[in-house]
């Protein structure tokens, strides 16, 4: 039997946050993470989580599995099960709601911060903004974000400063718009994050890479930021 | 944009750029003086009296003292702003910070006087 600690934490009912552990049946399978929680689910209705697609694609699942942050859905139990244990906690540093939900607001306040969307005031050609396939090419690695939080979360300056420092998250996002070569606004974006605390809060530890479920890379992206600020400032 | 008084440069950019500079200003001092203390072995007080009568010397001296003291600013300044915030610790944590910033600065400061008195005070 495998043994399952969740974080709950209903305000309504209890005091404090605490854990609580299930037997699992896994029947010799390689479930995922999610799969666990879902049957867990089925005998403990008052359970909370968050998920959608559960194929990795609309990350509302981000949580803490057994102490580095990631998607249920995707995070089979043999790449994550030690000691024949799984624990499960909500996302770090962000307020909990009840049991793995999380309040997001933070989180968001910042990825608005960085205005993601495109902004070009020329008028708009009569079907689309074209782009080479060598400028569509540069916003490979960042327009796969799915927001999932999994790395602001495991982010210790995000911990900190969380309504100061963008964050990996919103900033892999601002680049996204910088490397654009359909966005015109790169000056402005450029000048709204040269405090001390929007980008060079990062230390380049690589927390946010080590956990990114898709794979990417904010670090490198914040370097590109830094690179940029340096070139229009010198 | 944050707005931030209390770090070394108010730019973000601009305090990144001192300690990267700094950085390598006193590693570059630290290598010279090791590799001159290992060439000369034999080291005798007017030598060493000597290399530090040298205006180079001296310069280079004070732009590490410099250097050290600008990078312990803006680290510490960071460190201060991760854990002294009315985030964790309430409305007081304003005051501690700034009393902590001015220990430091003060600190620092005397530190560069002393520094350069010692650097340039003898003949
Ligand atoms: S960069 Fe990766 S970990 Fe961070 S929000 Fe996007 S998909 Fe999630
Ligand atoms: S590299 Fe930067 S953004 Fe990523 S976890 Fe470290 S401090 Fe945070
Ligand atoms: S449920 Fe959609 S990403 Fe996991």
């Amino acid at each position: 039997m495998l043994k399952v600690e969740i974080y709950r934490y209903n305000p309504d009912t209890d005091k404090a946050p605490y854990m609580k552990t299930y037997e699992f049946d896994t029947q010799g399978k390689d479930l995922m993470v999610l799969d666990v929680l879902e049957q867990l689910k089925a005998q403990d209705e008052s359970l909370a989580y968050r998920r959608s697609c559960r194929e990795g694609v609309c990350g509302s699942d981000g949580m803490n599995i057994n102490g580095k942050n990631g998607l249920a859905c995707i995070k089979p139990l043999s790449e994550c099960v030690k000691n024949n244990k799984l624990i499960l906690r909500p996302l770090p540093g962000l307020p909990v709601i009840r049991d793995l939900v999380v309040d997001m607001t933070q989180f968001y306040d910042q990825y608005k911060k960085i205005e993601p969307y495109l902004q070009n005031d020329t008028p708009a050609p009569a079907i689309e903004r074209l782009q080479s396939p060598e400028d569509r090419e540069k916003l490979d690695g960042l327009y796969e974000c799915i927001l999932c939080a999994c790395c602001s979360t495991a982010c210790p300056s995000f911990w900190w400063n969380p309504d100061k420092f963008i964050g990996p998250a919103g900033l892999l996002q601002a680049y996204r718009f910088l490397a654009d070569s359909r966005d015109l606004a790169t000056e402005k974006r450029l000048s709204n994050l040269d405090d001390p605390f929007s980008v060079f809060r990062c230390h380049g530890i690589q927390a946010c890479v080590a956990v990114c479920p898709k794979g990417l890379n904010p670090t490198r992206a914040i370097g590109h930021i830094r690179n940029m600020l340096l070139q229009s400032a010198t | 944009m944050v707005t931030s008084i209390t770090s070394f440069g108010r730019s973000g950019l601009y305090d990144w750029l001192i300690q990267r500079v700094g950085a390598a200003v006193m590693a570059a001092y630290t290598i010279f003086i090791t590799i001159y203390l290992m060439t000369n072995p034999e080291l005798t007080f007017e030598q060493w009296h000597a290399l530090f009568g040298q205006l180079w010397m001296r310069v280079f001296s004070l732009v590490t003292l410099l250097s050290f003291i600008s990078h312990a600013w803006i680290g510490l300044w960071a460190v201060l702003t991760d854990y002294l915030t009315v985030r964790l610790m309430g409305n007081k944590a304003t005051i501690l910070r700034i009393f902590a910033q001015m220990m430091l600065g003060g600190v620092a400061i005397t530190y560069l006087v002393w520094g350069i008195e010692i650097i340039w005070g003898f003949n």
